[in-house]
């Protein structure tokens, strides 16, 4: 079903209160569907109760809703199975989880290959891996534009390679990554993939068979879901081999006093109760999203942010982060020499114009493209001209208050 | 809703523009270097102690319109005072901004950042470069205690 940026605003409650509003921070955080709302809302007043431990009815309602909510993610990632679906309380959770647990699995000098594109949050991890078990770090450069450079893909992965950790989409530049060139240079290494996917998400649903990696990360509260809910998805035999990560309730078949033996994924790696009523939102967020006409959405996205960018040309001195040309997402990053961001989100803000200033913990790709910090716009699938026009009227008049 | 083009005040911009104190000491005996991990702003400051008084100071700011116009202002107003001077004036800016205190008698021209009581997450920006200078002032009363020269 084909809607309109306007209709699609309506369906989403803050954005429908505040008609005045230009929200351009949906790659931080997007705004809530009002189906996410009314799912946790029916599920806190109707099925509220822990999962998997009571055998009153409503323990089995809750029980049911969280099994229903796994089966949603499965099906917007396409995945073989809802039991390779994890819940966690976000991306940088379920990129820790990995990094934990099938860290875990590696041996001093074993590699894992980044790139410098990535979120902090496949950064820190790794190398917080990398001090306590001595495994090694490579990076995948960046060109000019911030799009991987796989031009040495075998060298940089070297004998030992066993995973090849990546973001699906920069937060910063936009540039997708070219994922069946990695996986077709992993597998002939013998090594696994992670696909950060938290960018990508907001975007329409994903198929991690047809993606062909082994681990998918993404956040519920980037792909108009709620917050404090994640999902790791992992290929079933990869999961299999990995231990637990957090110990706890709900991951165990049995313990004694002597040892614990642990439970299949994904129940394993969900130690403690878990996000449900999150994870109920976020499945009926998904489901909407599986509702939607993709193709249409993709065109009106790119559309504005061609507009966006070609507005942003036109600024003297106005330094433009990423690829111009070819297939990105519609996140736009700029620079202005003598502004610094956060003055310029100051101003526009003042205008109603919602956007990011900063690093967007991405330290080593800025320093990678040669600035410290920068200006950010991310459209959604409720943006539209006039947030765009809004944008550039707010440059031009911060350019004229803070000169 | 506060206007934030009122943040903007001249005074700002002129502080910002000038950079008083911009720059090196040769002679420093303490520095501290910090940053705003918020935004990645950084402040370098230097300070030349003598007789207990800041009697030199220099910084390096990469930063926002306020961020700079904050160290500007240090850079005219804190030679000659001391470590406890300065601690005076950062918690009495600190407690303006919070909305908790009047403008501090003693640095007037810190009545520039009143607007800033508004947006919480900019008092950072505006406390950076004083938190950098306390933070110089401890490393050089270290240094002169150990005979050592450290760095934070």
């Amino acid at each position: 079903m084909s809607q309109t940026a306007a209709s699609l605003r309506e369906q989403f409650p803050l954005l429908a209160a505040a008609p005045e509003l230009h929200y351009l921070d949906s790659a931080a955080t997007a705004q809530i569907h009002r189906a996410a709302l009314d799912a946790v809302l029916h599920h806190e007043t109707t099925s509220r109760a822990n999962v998997m431990r009571g055998t009153y009815r409503l323990a089995e309602a809750a029980d049911r809703a969280y099994g229903a909510a796994r089966q949603s993610v499965a099906r917007f990632l396409n995945a073989d199975s809802a039991d390779e679906i994890v819940f966690t309380s976000g991306a940088t959770a379920a990129l820790n989880l990995v990094a934990h647990a099938f860290g875990a699995t590696l041996r001093p000098g074993d590699r894992v290959l980044l790139s410098v594109a990535e979120h902090h949050s496949n950064f820190v991890p790794w190398q917080m891996l990398r001090d306590r078990c001595g495994i090694e770090l490579a990076l995948i450069p960046v060109d000019a534009d911030g799009r991987l450079d796989l031009a040495h893909l075998p060298e940089l992965m070297g004998s030992r390679c066993r995973l090849v950790a990546v973001t699906q989409c920069s937060n910063v530049t936009g540039a997708w990554t070219d994922v069946a060139a990695i996986v077709a240079a992993a597998r002939k290494a013998g090594a696994r993939v992670l696909l950060d996917g938290a960018q990508a998400v907001q975007h329409g649903p994903q198929d991690v068979q047809a993606l062909d990696v082994d681990f998918y990360a993404f956040s519920g509260h980037k792909c108009f879901g709620p917050g404090g809910v994640g999902v790791l998805w992992g290929r079933a035999e990869v999961l299999a081999q990995m231990p637990p990560f957090h110990g706890g309730g709900g991951m165990i078949v049995e313990v004694t006093l002597q040892a614990t033996t642990w439970a299949e994924a994904p129940q394993r790696f969900e130690a403690g109760t878990p996000p449900i009523a999150q994870a109920v939102g976020l499945a009926a967020a998904l489901e909407w999203m599986m509702t939607l006409d993709w193709a249409a959405i993709a065109e009106r996205e790119d559309r504005l942010c061609r507009q966006l960018i070609d507005g942003l040309s036109r600024i003297p001195g106005l330094r433009l982060l990423g690829p111009l040309d070819g297939k990105r997402a519609p996140i736009v990053s700029f620079d202005m020499p003598g502004l610094h961001p956060h003055d310029i989100c100051q101003v526009l803000d003042a205008g109603n114009v919602a956007l990011r200033g900063g690093h967007h913990c991405a330290q080593p790709l800025l320093t990678a493209l040669g600035v410290d910090v920068c200006t950010r716009a991310s459209i959604a699938l409720y943006n539209d001209e006039a947030d765009v026009q809004a944008l550039q009227d707010g440059l031009d008049h911060a350019c004229r208050e803070l000169a | 809703m506060s206007d934030p083009d009122a943040l903007y005040q001249d005074a700002i911009k002129q502080f910002a523009r000038a950079a008083h104190g911009h720059g090196q000491l040769e002679n420093a005996t303490g520095e501290a270097k910090l940053n705003n991990p918020l935004c990645g702003d950084r402040v370098r400051m230097q300070v030349a102690i003598d007789a207990g008084r800041i009697a030199a100071i220099a910084h390096d700011t990469r930063g926002c319109l306020l961020c700079r116009a904050a160290a500007a202002l240090i850079g005219v107003r804190a030679a000659g005072q001391d470590a406890a001077a300065m601690d005076a004036v950062t918690d009495a800016l600190d407690a303006m901004l919070k909305g908790v205190a009047p403008i501090p008698v003693a640095w007037p021209e810190l009545a520039m950042f009143e607007p800033a009581r508004a947006y919480p997450s900019r008092h950072k920006c505006v406390l950076l470069p004083f938190h950098a200078l306390q933070a110089a002032l401890r490393n050089a009363a270290a240094a002169t205690s150990s005979g050592d020269h450290r760095d934070q």
